[in-house]
């Protein structure tokens, strides 16, 4: 964890958009392309103001949200960290060139401040109605990682998360905000980077004639130069071999589409982050992300004062879900709870996991308005 | 060795990518020769030209020239190419495009380069087809013309690319065809060589899912269609309007020499940033 008493320490009293873009610096991201939406739009308008002053820092607005991600996944190839941030229409739009840097493993981050929908629906309210989206919004079978923050200082961190995480795997990883979290000021310590751990992906280590572009690996992560440093070598879209050029051989097609799954699945461990609240001897087990699981930390506290063993597993990795950890919950709970501001996204993955072991129970609202700490006390409570 | 060989041997890729998808006759070889000469023409090094391409049959140029190339999504092209320029603005950045991406999905994007004028340049590939999908009509169409999804012949008007592009603001705009191929080389090389974003327009006939529906059945007829139809843009504009009928200017039609976005930001960032004082080279201190 970060050391808040290092030199190059700043306090902010910010937003939680204003420390995406923090968090983002820090983890050294210098190109950034987006489209205006609320409730997003802060930290594109922070990074128009911060980037022109870093050494190669870009910034660009560009007049969609398809032409963002575009952008963004050019800017990557040629070897910087990229992000966009949008609100779920946006989203949307991109979804497409999402499911191209899932097949040419193109690092980025994607933050998604969600407001409430489905259409243009709530653009100032909160809502975590992008879930699914964000698993399965982009066509044909990739796996993704999904992040969510919490709170001003998650989201600070959170990004950098996502960065190292898209370095480190060599894919778009796709941060989840509320509006809440997104609009909320806070006063958060900014380390210098010096206290974080910074990840940037791999450079091959063969001459240019040896280098195979979608290599398998140990890792299954192959090394990835930036356009113009002499690795020469296509990126294409379609479907490809170890060299990056078209195929159609079932054997090759394969190899490629089981590398992309296994790179996630076999760091499921690394990937998987969740916080655990009161948990030990819970009886009943509260799950929740984002905005909601503060309000969920304090219904925890007032029903441990009424006596109640109640227990609280955020989640901050949602996908690859966590599955582990919500099986662990599970098998020590009598009742597992899920408050989400929707119909119940992430409580299909909770039952799919716990409904085996012990009872699930979901409360979903989707009127723009926040869940309380006394309406998930009052589920708590209610036996 | 004779010098097209010489070429080849450079600058196209052997491992895999032979034989290529273009039907005998396809201008698109022509313009894939054409990019070559006027890469080699100016000297340029491999790993300093980036190729990005949409999706069609004039996508899949990009595989086969070995640059640094990438084959993107359909009519997104130039935002990827936008992206890498302005992430490393040494590169020269190609888009290849058909119409029907640089003009139909791609038209927001293709009229936001050319007014932000980001130094990309765009080769357009107009047939007035969409070839590789199987001969649907595109936004460059003629008024009148067979296509599979136009049988009663198209209603809706074309779009001229060229008045579009320079309407938009690109620095410069330019229209070659296949058949000339003398001036198609001087106009791709001066497009590749200038500041911010260049267009040319190459009109590049597709017999197979055009020619045929439109009275042109064999690549020789389209290629005579192509002789006879284009005309200088001098010599356009000295003809009578009735002789102008059912001719097609090519040429330049734009040249100005505004400094491309990149160049701009490259620009405001030395102007924000404080530059560490460099020391004189060879002060002997």
């Amino acid at each position: 964890m970060p050391n808040h008493k290092k030199k190059n320490a700043k306090a902010l009293f910010a937003l939680g958009n204003e420390a995406v873009v923090e968090g983002a610096l820090i983890a050294g991201c210098t190109f950034y392309a987006g489209y205006p939406i609320t409730p997003s739009s802060e930290i594109m308008e922070v990074m128009a103001a911060r980037l022109p002053r870093i050494p190669d820092g870009a910034f660009i607005q560009m007049e969609d949200e398809i032409a963002s991600l575009g952008a963004v996944i050019g800017a990557s190839l040629a070897g910087r960290k990229a992000m966009t941030a949008t609100s779920g229409p946006g989203f949307s739009l991109m979804q497409e060139n999402l499911g191209f840097a899932c097949m040419t493993e193109v690092p980025l981050v994607i933050v998604n401040v969600m407001r409430g929908g489905p259409s243009t629906g709530l653009p100032t309210s909160p809502a975590q109605g992008d879930v699914q989206q964000a698993r399965w919004g982009t066509h044909g079978d990739h796996p993704i990682i999904v992040l969510s923050a919490s709170d001003v200082k998650e989201c600070m961190e959170m990004t950098i998360q996502a960065f190292n995480f898209a370095e480190k795997y060599r894919t778009p990883v796709i941060l989840l905000i509320d509006e809440i979290t997104a609009h909320t000021r806070e006063r958060i310590d900014v380390p210098g980077p010096e206290a974080f751990e910074i990840f940037n992906r791999s450079y091959p280590s063969v001459p240019p004639e040896w280098y195979k572009p979608y290599e398998d690996t140990m890792r299954g992560v192959s090394p990835m130069p930036p356009i113009g440093s002499g690795y020469r070598h296509h990126v294409t879209g379609l479907t490809h071999d170890v060299m990056g050029f078209p195929t159609q051989q079932p054997e090759e097609i394969k190899s490629l589409m089981e590398r992309l799954f296994r790179k996630i699945d076999q760091f499921f461990p690394d990937i998987m982050l969740v916080e655990e609240y009161r948990t030990e001897d819970a009886e009943i087990g509260v799950i929740a992300y984002g905005s909601v699981a503060r309000s969920a930390h304090l219904a925890i506290d007032m029903a441990r004062e009424q006596g109640y063993k109640a227990g609280l597993l955020k989640l901050k990795t949602l996908f690859p879900f966590p599955k582990t950890y919500v099986d662990k919950l599970a098998h020590r709970c009598s009742r597992i709870i899920v408050p989400e501001m929707n119909m119940g996204q992430m409580s299909r993955e909770v039952k799919r996991v716990a409904s085996k072991t012990t009872s699930v129970r979901t409360i979903n609202r989707i009127d723009g308005q926040i869940i309380t700490p006394s309406q998930i006390y009052k589920s708590i409570s209610q036996g | 060795m004779s010098d097209v060989t010489e070429l080849i041997h450079h600058y196209l890729r052997h491992n895999k990518k032979f034989p290529h998808v273009f039907c005998a006759g396809c201008g698109h070889g022509i313009v894939l020769g054409s990019l070559i000469r006027s890469i080699h023409g100016l000297g340029l090094e491999k790993d300093d030209v980036c190729i990005v391409a949409g999706i069609g049959c004039s996508g899949r140029i990009a595989a086969y020239v070995d640059f640094n190339t990438v084959h993107t999504t359909h009519g997104r092209a130039l935002t990827f190419a936008t992206g890498i320029k302005m992430a490393n603005p040494k590169l020269k950045v190609i888009a290849i495009m058909g119409d029907g991406d640089a003009f139909s999905i791609g038209g927001n994007h293709l009229i936001h380069a050319a007014r932000r004028n980001i130094g990309v340049t765009a080769l357009v590939l107009n047939n007035y087809i969409y070839g590789m999908t199987g001969g649907q009509c595109s936004a460059t169409t003629p008024q009148g013309a067979n296509t599979q999804t136009t049988p009663f012949g198209q209603m809706e008007k074309s779009f001229d690319l060229v008045d579009l592009t320079r309407a938009a603001g690109a620095n410069g705009v330019y229209r070659g065809s296949v058949f000339h191929v003398n001036m198609l080389d001087r106009l791709v090389s001066t497009a590749i060589e200038r500041p911010g974003f260049n267009l040319v327009e190459i009109i590049s006939p597709c017999h197979t899912q055009y020619g045929r529906k439109n009275k042109y059945k064999t690549a020789v007829d389209m290629y005579s269609w192509l002789k006879h139809t284009c005309v200088k843009r001098e010599k356009y504009e000295a003809m009578k309007p009735e002789d102008r009928k059912d001719k097609l200017p090519i040429g330049t039609f734009a040249e100005h020499d505004t400094k491309g976005l990149e160049e701009l930001y490259a620009d405001l960032r030395t102007s924000l940033c404080p530059q560490p004082t460099e020391a004189v080279e060879g002060s002997g201190k």
